[in-house]
Formats: C-alpha cells, structure tokens, sequence
C-alpha cells in the first residue's frame, strides 16, 4: 500500500529528519506474463499504464524500460505545457490533456508543479501576425482559450523584450494562452510511476526490448534482457526508437529521428514570469523555479541517434534570445543536452493500432510530447483496452498516410520543427 | 557540426549544406497504376535506422550541386561520398540496438 503524500506525511516524517520515506515504487524482476507490456517507461507510456489500470481495471500491466524512468525525452524538455493548436483533431487531443494537467497533482497525489504563467507565442511579420490571428480565432471556436496580443501589450507583459525599432527580429503581436505553462518533468514521469505502481503495475527498468515474438500477425510476447515476457497486448512509447521498435516487430513508420536540443542557464533572480515561443526564429524561453533560463533550440536538419544535436542551431537559437532580450547576453548556459524526437510527416502523431495484431504504436509527437503527456496516455490506454481508438485519437492512425488525411500542425501550430 | 567534403569544393562545415533526405528512392515508373499503400509508401516511408544511412546533400551555399553520403547516425562518422546515380557503396550496416 502506497501511503497517500500530504502535510501530514510531511510532518510525520520531518520528526524522522525525513529519512524513512518509502520508496515512490518498487522495481520488480519481470513476471513471465501479463495482460499488457508498455515498452517505453516515459512520461506517455507510464501514463498509459496508469489510465489502463485506473480506468480500465486491467491488473496485470508492465512497463519495460531499457534505461531509467523519465531518463529520455520526458526529462529532456522544456517543459511547456499548452493546447493552442490550429486543427480541430489536434485542439480536441491537446486540450484534453490540458485539462487533464489541471487536475492532475491531485489525482496522482504527486505534485508535478503545473503553473499555469501562460505562453506567449510571437509573431515577427505580417505573415506570422496573420497567421496568429486565424490560430487564436481557430481556438476559441475549439474552445481553447486564446488571445492576441499586440507589441505593447507583450513588452507590458514582458517587460525584458526588446522592441525598440530596427531590430533583427521585431515583434508586431503575440497569441497568449493563460492556461498553458510549465511543469516539473521529471515529477511527472515518478508521479505516473508512483500512482501506476500503487494500482499493482510493475516498473521493469533497465530492461531493453531485442524483439517481439509474433505468431499469425498477432503479438505474442516480447524479448528482453531480463527473458522473454508473455504479453495478451503490446504498447510501444519509445518517441526517438519507435521506427527501431516498429523494424522489430515487420513494419515501417513514416517518422524521421532528429536530435532536439535545449539550454540551461545559470541560475539568476526572476526576470520571465511568463513562456516566451518564437517558432519562426526557433527560440523558446522560460525560467525555472531554480532561477534557470530554460531555452529551447531546434531540430537538427537531418537523422540522427546521438543525444547532442548540431553546434549552430545553439547558436542560431541563442543569438536570437540576444536579439529579442538583449539583457541575456551575458548569461553564461550551463548545459546543453539534446533528445531524440520521432517526427511525422505532417508533425502531429501516431496513436494507432498497427498491421500486428494485438501491438499498438504511440509515436510521432516530434518536438512537442510533453505538453500531451496525460492525454496521450489516456487515449491510448483505451485504444489499447477496447482494441479501437477513442474519438480523440481516431484521426491519429497510422493509415491517414495512406487515406491523404493529415492533420498538418507544420508550423501551424505555432510550432517550430 | 558536421565536417563534410564536398566532392566538387573539398571540406566544408555542415551549415554550408542542406541534407534532402534518404538516397536511391527512384520515382514510381507507372504512377498511374500504384495503390494508395504503394503511394504512402513512396512518398511518406522513409528508412530512419540507428545505424548506416544513405542520404542526399546539397551543398546549397557553395557549389550548389548534389551528392550522396554514407553516414552513422549515432556516431555521425561520414562513411563513404559518391555521386548522384551510383549505387550505395557495400559497407557494414552498423545496426545498434
């Protein structure tokens, strides 16, 4: 029995000079079989087998990870948090999960430090300002609260941008969305792994899958360091190795790996309360509660396996953070890591059954999973317990490549890819 | 960044070139008669492995002619450099995982 986090927990404990904590979850050896395997112990599978165990009264779930929870891309973000997408199928998932992170501390008694400060995505041209205006409209017909902003109204907002006249990139506007934010990432890979744990899930980690045993195009079990493990269905979440895992299992994705890369800063007072997005010039910008400017950069132009990414988008990405806050240039960055992003075609994702029967693919979220991460694993949890998508993610299916039907956020969503 | 030699300019930074994406991917000789599978294919499955790849360059800021690479895309070695129309040169695969 998991004990339930809260002030008395604390107090209880801080008597012990908090050293008889428990453990968040149990890491167990793996069982020989069980109704479901998640392969991927990130943000989205975890929340995966969390939802199929709470919503769905499956017992006998485990999660495979072949490093440690949360250790790639869940870990590896900027942590924003938004839902302000151009087309319908994309506003319906992405404020789904919006308003799953809304509640979500409390019903996974893990506090994952949502703040809801806002994000602001700027628009540098007529073209961008135009395009800002039918997205922020496009919102609010979904239901997705969103504002236009003009260039004042950001510098009232942020007051550390630099609009003077002449600059390399001057801002004409931004769209706002107030309930968009940040979270704690890695709180959000243990809050799912502790609550997952706590309704019987087993956490299997350093375990990578080699293959999977398929018999009559259905999915039979999976092959893994730690033996071969008896599944009734298979979920992969493995974002930059979905087309590895895919290869495994006898079929293609249309998905591309790319290094995506983000900054950290030294630590300073507060100076940005808020998001700060430009897709047109790859920048993003955020401070953390440490005090760490967290920056985010752009893709590599080309595929790519190594966890870095290319020294000039980091240059690219910070001379246009000095451009647009002149005060940053004489920040000194910290670190500089990259994550391997899975990117569709059409830059909105896969959450499918696949040509295997019985084995389920979500993948494709590209530069922009984290934000998704609750409504992620709750559409595919029930993708997965009925054999069928759920309404939100019927039009994310691997077949839309053949259909011509795509969902095109290139850009569209305020997105850089 | 990517120290790549150009065969027409020799060695060149990475930013001096744009990649165009996977090599030897020849146009379907009778469009008319493919299936919309056999189109999804041709134009939205590409290879995306942990390993060797042959990929297209275009050395968009120079000599602005195209060639093909032999790469690793985990430890982005630079495998092999052939022209435009030759076959992809016998090398190891080099699959990880």
């Amino acid at each position: 029995m998991t004990p339930r986090y809260s002030i008395f927990s604390l107090l209880r404990n801080a008597f012990s000079y908090h050293e008889n904590w428990q453990q968040a979850w149990q890491s167990v050896e793996p069982k020989p079989r069980y109704d479901v395997v998640i392969v991927g112990g990130g943000g989205h599978g975890l929340a995966t087998a969390y939802y199929l165990a709470k919503l769905h009264g499956i017992k006998s779930i485990a999660v495979v990870e072949r490093g440690w929870l949360g250790g790639g891309n869940t870990g590896r973000n900027t942590t924003i948090v938004r839902s302000n997408y151009l087309w319908d199928q994309s506003a319906a998932l992405y404020e789904h999960a919006l308003k799953l992170w809304e509640g979500l501390s409390q019903d996974i008694n893990y506090n994952v430090m949502f703040s809801q400060r806002g994000v602001l995505n700027l628009a540098h041209n007529q073209h961008d300002l135009r395009e800002t205006l039918r997205r922020v409209n496009a919102n609010r017909l979904n239901g997705v609260d969103s504002e236009f902003l003009n260039a004042q109204q950001v510098k009232e907002m942020v007051p550390v941008i630099d609009l003077r006249a002449g600059g390399r990139y001057p801002v004409l506007g931004a769209s706002l969305q107030r309930r968009g934010g940040t979270a704690r990432h890695d709180a959000v890979a243990w809050g799912y792994a502790r609550a997952a744990n706590a309704l019987g899930v087993d956490i299997i980690q350093e375990c990578p899958v080699n293959g999977f045993r398929i018999e009559g195009g259905r999915i039979k079990g999976v092959e893994t360091a730690k033996g071969y493990i008896e599944a009734g269905k298979v979920g992969i979440v493995t974002a930059g190795h979905s087309s590895v895992m895919a290869n495994m299992a006898g079929f293609r994705l249309p998905v591309q790996s790319v290094p995506l890369q983000a900054l950290v800063s030294e630590p300073v007072k507060p100076v940005i309360d808020t998001v700060v997005m430009s897709g047109a010039v790859h920048a993003y910008i955020s401070q953390s509660d440490k005090g760490e400017l967290v920056i985010g950069a752009g893709v590599d132009g080309y595929i790519g396996y190594g966890q870095r990414g290319s020294m000039q988008v980091t240059e690219e990405t910070l001379a246009a953070i000095c451009e647009l806050f002149p005060l940053f240039r004489r920040m000194r960055m910290l670190r500089q890591w990259g994550g391997i992003v899975d990117v569709c075609p059409d830059a909105s994702p896969i959450l499918s059954k696949t040509p295997v029967e019985h084995l389920y693919m979500n993948c494709g979220w590209g530069t922009g999973g984290f934000k998704a991460t609750p409504g992620s694993g709750w559409a595919f949890a029930h993708t997965i317990a009925k054999d069928a998508p759920h309404e939100l993610n019927a039009a994310f299916s691997l077949d839309r490549f053949r259909t011509g039907f795509l969902i095109d956020e290139h850009g569209a969503a305020a997105v850089a890819h | 960044m990517l120290l790549i030699a150009c065969p027409h300019c020799g060695p060149r930074a990475e930013s001096e070139f744009h990649c165009g994406g996977e090599a030897h991917i020849e146009r379907p000789k009778d469009p008319a008669s493919l299936s919309d599978a056999e189109w999804a294919e041709f134009v939205f499955l590409r290879d995306n492995p942990k390993g060797l790849l042959f990929e297209r360059w275009h050395h968009s800021h120079g000599c602005r002619r195209w060639f093909n690479l032999a790469r690793d895309t985990v430890t982005y070695e630079i495998l092999a450099v052939y022209p435009m129309g030759s076959p992809p040169p016998a090398l190891d695969p080099r699959r990880y995982v």
